[in-house]
């Protein structure tokens, strides 16, 4: 057993996820506490130039195969639930991203070692981690620790700041062998999105729509509104998933990550999910109905009128 | 192709949370309950996949004392047959759910498993890769796309990443696939429907394990700490527009 804190590094084309930053930075605070040190694992083909970009690690496991060279779940869970065993680390940190979520759970039930899953929060308290987890939709926070003093935490993106995970330096690397290969699971191909018609990432101002839009005729004054602010309609999760807007438009976790000057929430709740989206906008201003809802825990200004009242209004004021 | 879907009922969050006395929990008295909507997704992708290459649907729920409810949801909307599992007093964590799920599986026989790929309670991870690590049977979750291969030997399904980036993979079946999204809208079961099934549908039971647990230990729940918070903006419509005009021609924000 060891005191080390693990933390599973995404990477695509070369390049570390910005939650690898994020986690490592953490790791890095964390090891400090009990005692361990910070290792950064990846799994891939070819990664040990991947070392360079991870100076916050104190090591970098790498398990390099070509199987590797696209990520998979079950090749992935394998070569993680091996690694866990082997090393047994007080805490293992995994990004809540489609890639985490296949590895850490599964990992756990291998593992037997418990899961503490949409973590917001991490520490060291007492030789052992505490976990914060942000459950019920962003509704409600639950302080959780692991009963054996050992476990996983998936954790949401833009929880920790990536700056301190963006240290200088190369670590050493130590290969790990292959476990028994697992291609039950296939790697065929990588789609990336098309050029939309606007890129939101790019724009100063967005307008950005959810559930409480109601109906899709309602867009239309919601564009009208967008035009003369300069700026362009985003949405949640479910207004793509309707059909209503094209996904270049989805802004959140599986969507695309907006730095607006601007970000006018209408009707959106605020899931943890779209959160990490839109969290680091300039000016975050929320009309939703529900007092409650968590979209007004970031959000600068908030009014919880009707949207159908608020938007034409606005237009006219703009307009005139 | 014999489908298997897994569900469960989640609170529903247009109703407020509240936390009971121990400080540890949901107060649960009089919560209301939905469908977790990503378990909608799958039954539908199931339904959808059922009607193009045949064979059946089989929803399962736990017996949590509400899943007539759910499962007579199912039965209205098209599936072939409703299971309940174990019996519990309450939704129970996801790794003891996957366990109890694992056994009535091990009953039902099964080409592919599908359930959402996540709900708002799954503090302890997520219930899909959970049964999938039980069975040992491959699992992908986040997924959008689901395919039968030829032979119902293999599926190839989309994988979502962040960005709008999608990994198209393939798995061999049987598998346990998490779902993200249906290809098209979850379809709607008149609560009439749903009501007269309630009372002459019927559904099968499977015993299943009730122990285990997440190996967590809650030590408090409360509302989130979200700092300041907005400040929020009062009366009604045209008020909020004129501050709002206001506040965004302060910060240089309006088109000249």
């Amino acid at each position: 057993m060891s005191n080390d804190i693990l933390v599973l590094v995404e990477h695509r084309d070369g390049v570390v996820a910005e939650s690898a930053h994020e986690l490592l930075g953490r790791a890095r605070q964390l090891a400090g506490s009990s005692g361990g040190e910070a290792v950064a694992v990846v799994f891939g083909s070819g990664i040990d130039a991947l070392a360079g970009q991870l100076g916050a690690a104190s090591r970098v496991l790498t398990v390099d195969d070509p199987s590797l060279a696209q990520p998979t779940p079950a090749a992935y869970q394998a070569a993680l639930v091996a690694i866990l065993r082997e090393r047994q680390p007080l805490l293992a940190l995994v990004p809540n991203s489609g890639i985490g979520m296949d590895v850490a759970a599964g990992a756990s039930a291998a593992t037997g070692l418990p899961l503490a899953a949409y973590a917001t929060a991490v520490e060291v308290d007492g030789g052992a981690p505490r976990v914060t987890c942000r459950i019920y939709g962003g509704k409600i926070d639950a302080t959780v620790r692991f009963r054996d003093g050992r476990g996983i935490a998936t954790v949401v993106t833009g929880a920790f700041p990536a700056a301190a995970g963006q240290v200088a330096g190369s670590p050493p690397v130590e290969r790990v062998a292959l476990p028994a290969a697992d291609s039950r699971v296939r790697f065929v191909a990588l789609h990336r999105p098309e050029a939309g018609d606007v890129d939101i990432t790019r724009e100063a101002i967005l307008v950005s729509v959810g559930r409480g839009i109601g109906e899709q005729e309602n867009l239309e004054i919601v564009g009208e509104l967008a035009g003369a602010l300069g700026g362009a309609v985003s949405s949640s999760r479910p207004i793509v998933d309707s059909g209503w807007l094209p996904r270049t438009r989805q802004v959140g976790k599986s969507g695309l990550r907006v730095k607006p000057k601007l970000y006018l929430a209408l009707g959106i709740s605020g899931a943890p999910e779209h959160l990490e989206g839109m969290r680091d906008a300039e000016l975050i201003v929320a009309v939703n109905t529900d007092p409650r809802a968590p979209i007004f825990g970031v959000a600068h200004y908030g009014a919880t009128v009707d949207l159908l009242d608020l938007v034409p209004a606005l237009t006219r004021r703009l307009a005139g | 192709m014999e489908l298997a879907v897994l569900l469960k009922q989640v609170p529903d969050l247009a109703e407020e949370l509240e936390i009971d006395a121990s400080g540890t929990d949901l107060e649960r008295e009089w919560m209301t309950l939905v469908t977790n909507e990503f378990d909608d997704y799958a039954l539908e992708e199931a339904l959808q996949l059922r009607d193009e290459a045949g064979g059946s649907v089989t929803c399962l729920a736990l017996d949590t004392g509400s899943a007539d409810e759910l499962l007579a949801t199912c039965l209205a909307k098209g599936a072939d047959r409703a299971i309940k599992v174990g019996s519990f007093e309450r939704q129970p964590d996801s790794h003891t759910a996957a366990r109890a799920f694992a056994t009535a599986l091990g009953r039902v026989p099964h080409d592919l498993v599908l359930t959402g790929v996540q709900a708002i309670d799954d503090l302890d991870g997520q219930v899909g890769p959970l049964v999938a690590a039980e069975l040992d049977l491959p699992h992908v979750s986040v997924v959008t796309h689901i395919a039968i291969g030829p032979g119902g030997r293999a599926a190839t399904v989309n994988q979502e990443y962040a960005g709008g980036v999608v990994a198209e993979l393939e798995v061999d079946l049987p598998a346990v696939l998490g779902v993200q999204t249906s290809r098209v809208t979850p379809r709607y079961a008149p609560v009439s429907r749903v009501r007269q099934l309630m009372k002459t549908a019927e559904m099968g039971h499977v015993e299943a394990p009730t122990d285990g647990g997440s190996g967590l230990v809650v030590e408090a729940m409360a509302l989130p700490q979200t700092g300041a918070g907005a400040e929020m903006l009062g009366g009604g419509a045209d008020a909020v527009a004129d501050r709002l005009v206001a506040i965004l021609r302060e910060r240089g924000l309006l088109k000249a």
